[in-house]
């Protein structure tokens, strides 16, 4: 392990703050939070509930827009996106657990734009770990690991929420 | 010839989807939760998801039926499919070559799919056990044999109106001989346990040894077979049973079989009334029945897409990994 | 010109004439000229070592189709009556349904001209009933039989009423001749392609009912005591009408009946999964129809194995199960099958070979399936022990569908002998 992992609470109160601050200083007022499952949705509820925001959450499920149904097929605990609001012409706020290669922020926004056109999008992570393979950024970036390519990180939930670090064997 | 369930790879994933008989209860399960996550992608804006995109599917159907075709179809486009129709009349389908010829065709032009519709019972699993190991078969339709989709939308209709099968008493009315649906609502209904199916009919529309062969419970009286069910589906007749031969008359045959109000009261308060289409009104049943607050009709109709999806997404995931093996 | 061939150290069976033993065989000219001792003079000029192998008179089928005349892509007399050879069948009976339809002498000459030419083995060709086979005009029987047809039948196809029924069967008897019926109802048994039961129900295949055979097996036992003609039922498969028949032969009844190698192994259980390689017609009925049929051949309600072989091309069986050719190639199995039944103590080995040798040869009227001196030295020497895996490289038919694709057999032909002439051996 390169490096301590941060306090996971701590991170989210951090990401709430500046979320805030965010939303005030584009004057997005009443955005509308969607969490990706799994880990983006448990993140999602925290940062919902701790900016007091009117709109309901809404939820996506990507397992229909991944760009590896060829490898891997779909992930048989797929359940339906929920999005109670419609987008057009909405601020949205994007939240996710870890920010890795930037595919699945990449079909995220393809099925967001399924759903309408949001006037914004900005995205949330809770860690961005590096590793980019598209031209995608956080605007709120929780906390930074710099992972080397073998080590992955999961977050574990919903539940405490706590992180899981493994290390390739075979590399 | 092999004996095992040729529907399923060795590690007892979906490859083809020729008939219900033979998967277990976890996978008609997944098919159906699967299913509800596509019911939500076909109530969007844009209702339609890039899972196929660049995969080619074939309607390939020997028996004209443009509501399968089209809700088959409707379900690849929306799964970002690139989808052909090709409609072979039963003259130019004769013989077993063409058949097999316009497979190896059809292969030739790298086809992912394809979706077979045969009026002979057996024709899918013969397409099935002939095709290109990269390709699913999906079967709309054999013969007698099976209609496994439609059961499945069938299932997915019950259970999004009963929750659960247990505990469920579910009546088949009809014309069960000749029916493909029936045998796959039936393989459907006891693989996913409900607590009785049950077959009414005279004997004439009824398979012999319908009770040991299917595991139904066989009723002649319909008022009897009706009591304290908690879903009546009731089978099309087809018209050419009507002449006499297999039936005496139209009138005799609603007079005993018709479902209508009067004898939908033998059943469950909350029963529901389920048709595969299209219905032939006032011969199977009263349109009062047919439009009223119990029918579940239309749903059928809308729930065959999401169905349709979640079957050729799951069979065609498993034919991708098949051909990445290699690499 | 066939030389002399001494037989020795097998063990010869020969039913017909009570003989089951260590015996030697001795033939010159075509026939055998002496069981046991070495007649006075004689002298070998081949001499087959048969230790451990079991001598029996050459096989007769009582039926068996060649497709030749009319569908030489499916067999040819030739091919056909070599594989016979290799499945140790010296006398093969050919129904009357070629093309054209044996109704007229010259057919029937020819099929026995070719086959004598090709030389593997004797074919006696049924003669059509009915001109055409249509089921209404009788055909000339009289001619058939002087050409050398060994019995009329009308294959499957129906006859056109009762009445024409009655009519051929008194005909038929006016020259003593035997009818060899197909006892189906055509109209109870249209459409069909599986028995009648819970795997076609659930495979939604359109049935054949049993009644389809014991309906026609009852009414037509009515017509023949009637008549009192001579009458063969060909290819019995439910137990319900060996029952009837064996019933109304101890009511002294001239009837006999066969039933086919394959009817008496698989069910329609064989059919599950669609598998076109048993569409068979009659079909494959119920387990407890299988075991009947059996019983009844051992309590002598059936008189005969056939190996009811039908060779098809390879795209008579890639269609779906209703559309695919009914039939098998069954000739090169019709031995190992038997054998299983001997294994499985329904018949002791004398009496398995009974039923197809001196049985059908006693039903057909001819000079086969006996080994006494004089006797044209039509010979089946098989190694009742060897075992072998049926495949279709090393099937002689022309046709390579059977059920029993893969099955290890037990009891291999070691030499077949037509006329004294070695016709097939084995690894040759």
């Amino acid at each position: 392990m390169s490096e301590r992992l941060p306090e996971i609470d701590k991170v989210i109160d951090g990401m709430a703050r500046s979320l805030a601050d965010a939303i005030k200083r584009d004057g997005a007022d009443e955005p509308l939070m969607v969490g990706i499952r799994t880990g983006g949705a448990w993140i999602a509820e925290r940062l919902h509930e701790r900016l007091a925001l009117k709109e309901p959450l809404g939820m996506l499920d990507i397992a229909f827009y991944r760009d590896d149904f060829s490898h891997v097929g779909i992930d048989p605990m797929v359940r339906p996106s929920h999005l109670p609001v419609d987008l057009d012409g909405r601020d949205v706020i994007l939240v996710d657990d870890v920010l890795h290669t930037g595919r699945t922020i990449r079909a995220a926004l393809n099925e967001l734009f399924d759903y309408g056109r949001p006037a914004s999008v900005k995205l949330a992570v809770l860690i961005d770990r590096g590793g980019r393979e598209l031209p995608i950024r956080a605007d709120i970036v929780g906390a930074e690991l710099h992972l080397a390519r073998d080590e992955h990180i999961k977050l574990q939930g919903p539940d405490p929420l706590s992180f899981e670090l493994r290390t390739d064997v075979d590399g | 010839m092999d004996k095992q369930n040729l529907q399923l790879d060795a590690e007892g994933n979906l490859r083809h989807f020729l008939t219900i008989e033979g998967l277990k209860r976890a996978m008609l399960v997944d098919l159906l939760d699967t299913a509800e996550s596509f019911a939500e992608v076909t109530e969007r804006e844009v209702k339609k998801v890039p899972l196929l995109r660049g995969k080619t599917i074939v309607n390939l159907f020997f028996e004209s039926s443009t509501r399968t075709r089209t809700t088959f179809e409707l379900a690849a486009k929306r799964l970002s499919a690139d989808v052909v129709n090709i409609n072979v009349p039963a003259s130019a389908a004769s013989k077993g070559e063409t058949l097999l010829d316009t497979l190896r065709n059809l292969e030739a032009m790298h086809c992912d799919m394809f979706v077979i519709r045969h009026p002979d019972s057996g024709a899918a699993h013969f397409i099935a056990r002939h095709a290109a190991p990269h390709v699913s078969i999906i079967n709309a339709g054999d013969g007698r044999h099976a209609h496994p989709t439609q059961a499945m939308l069938d299932m997915f209709t019950i259970r999004r109106h009963k929750k659960t099968f247990q505990q469920l008493i579910v009546a088949i009315v009809g014309d069960v001989l000749h029916s493909r649906v029936a045998r796959s609502q039936i393989h459907a209904l006891s693989t996913l346990g409900v607590q009785e199916i049950r077959a009414i009919a005279p004997r004439t529309l009824l398979p012999v040894e319908a009770a040991s062969a299917l595991g139904v419970h066989v009723y002649h009286d319909m008022r009897e077979g009706l009591r304290d069910v908690d879903v009546v589906i009731m089978l099309r007749l087809q018209y050419e049973r009507m002449q006499g031969g297999m039936l005496p008359s139209e009138h005799e045959y609603y007079r005993l079989y018709g479902l209508t109000e009067d004898k939908l009261r033998y059943a469950r308060d909350d029963v529901m009334v389920m048709h595969p289409g299209p219905i032939n009104r006032g011969v199977e049943i009263d349109s009062a029945v047919a439009d009223g607050p119990r029918s579940v009709i239309l749903q059928q109709v809308s729930h065959g897409t999401a169905v349709r999806m979640a079957v050729m997404s799951r069979a065609m995931q498993r034919s991708q990994a098949v051909v990445r093996e290699p690499s | 010109m066939s030389g002399r061939i001494s037989i020795v150290g097998g063990r010869l069976i020969d039913p017909a004439n009570g003989i089951d033993g260590l015996s030697d065989i001795h033939i010159a000219e075509g026939q055998v000229v002496s069981v046991g001792p070495v007649p006075d003079g004689f002298t070998p000029d081949r001499t087959i070592a048969a230790d451990g192998m079991i001598v029996c008179p050459g096989l007769v089928d009582l039926r068996a189709k060649l497709r030749e005349p009319g569908q030489e892509h499916k067999g040819t007399i030739a091919s056909e009556t070599r594989a016979a050879a290799a499945g140790g069948i010296t006398t093969l009976c050919c129904p009357p349904d070629t093309s054209p339809v044996v109704d007229t002498p010259a057919v029937a000459r020819m099929i026995q001209d070719r086959a004598s030419s090709a030389g593997y083995a004797r074919v006696v060709p049924l003669g059509a009933l009915t001109q055409g086979l249509d089921g209404q005009r009788l055909s000339e029987m009289a001619a058939l039989l002087e050409a050398g047809c060994c019995g009329v039948s009308n294959g499957r196809r129906p006859m056109a009423s009762l009445q024409v029924m009655r009519r051929a069967l008194e005909y038929a008897a006016s020259f003593d001749m035997t009818v060899f019926i197909h006892p189906e109802v055509y109209e109870l048994a249209n459409g069909g392609c599986a028995h009648e039961g819970a795997v076609a129900s659930r495979l939604g295949l359109p049935g054949i009912p049993t009644a389809a055979e014991t309906v026609a097996v009852a009414g037509l036992l009515e017509l023949i005591a009637l008549v009192g003609v001579r009458a063969h039922f060909c290819l019995i498969s439910t137990a319900r009408g060996a029952q009837l028949i064996a019933r109304a032969r101890h009511d002294g009844l001239q009837v006999t009946a066969d039933v086919s190698a394959h009817h008496l192994h698989l069910s329609e259980l064989d059919v599950l999964d669609f598998d076109d390689r048993c569409h068979l017609h009659p079909p494959l009925r119920t387990l407890r129809d299988r075991d009947g049929l059996r019983q009844w051949l051992a309590q002598d309600g059936i008189d005969v194995i056939c190996s009811d072989h039908q060779p098809h091309e390879g795209d008579a069986k890639l269609a779906p199960f209703p559309s695919t050719a009914a039939g098998l190639s069954g000739l090169e199995t019709l031995l190992p099958l038997s054998l299983r039944l001997v294994d499985a103590g329904v018949l002791s080995l004398s009496g398995m070979i009974s039923r197809l040798t001196d049985r059908p040869a006693r039903i057909l009227g001819v000079e086969a399936g006996r080994l006494e001196p004089g006797m044209p030295a039509d010979v089946c020497i098989f190694d009742p022990e060897a075992t072998w895996t049926v495949d279709a490289r090393s099937m002689l038919s022309k046709g390579h569908y059977t059920p029993f694709m893969g099955w290890e057999m037990k009891g291999q032909v070691a030499y077949t002998l037509l006329s004294g002439r070695v016709v097939h051996e084995r690894g040759s």
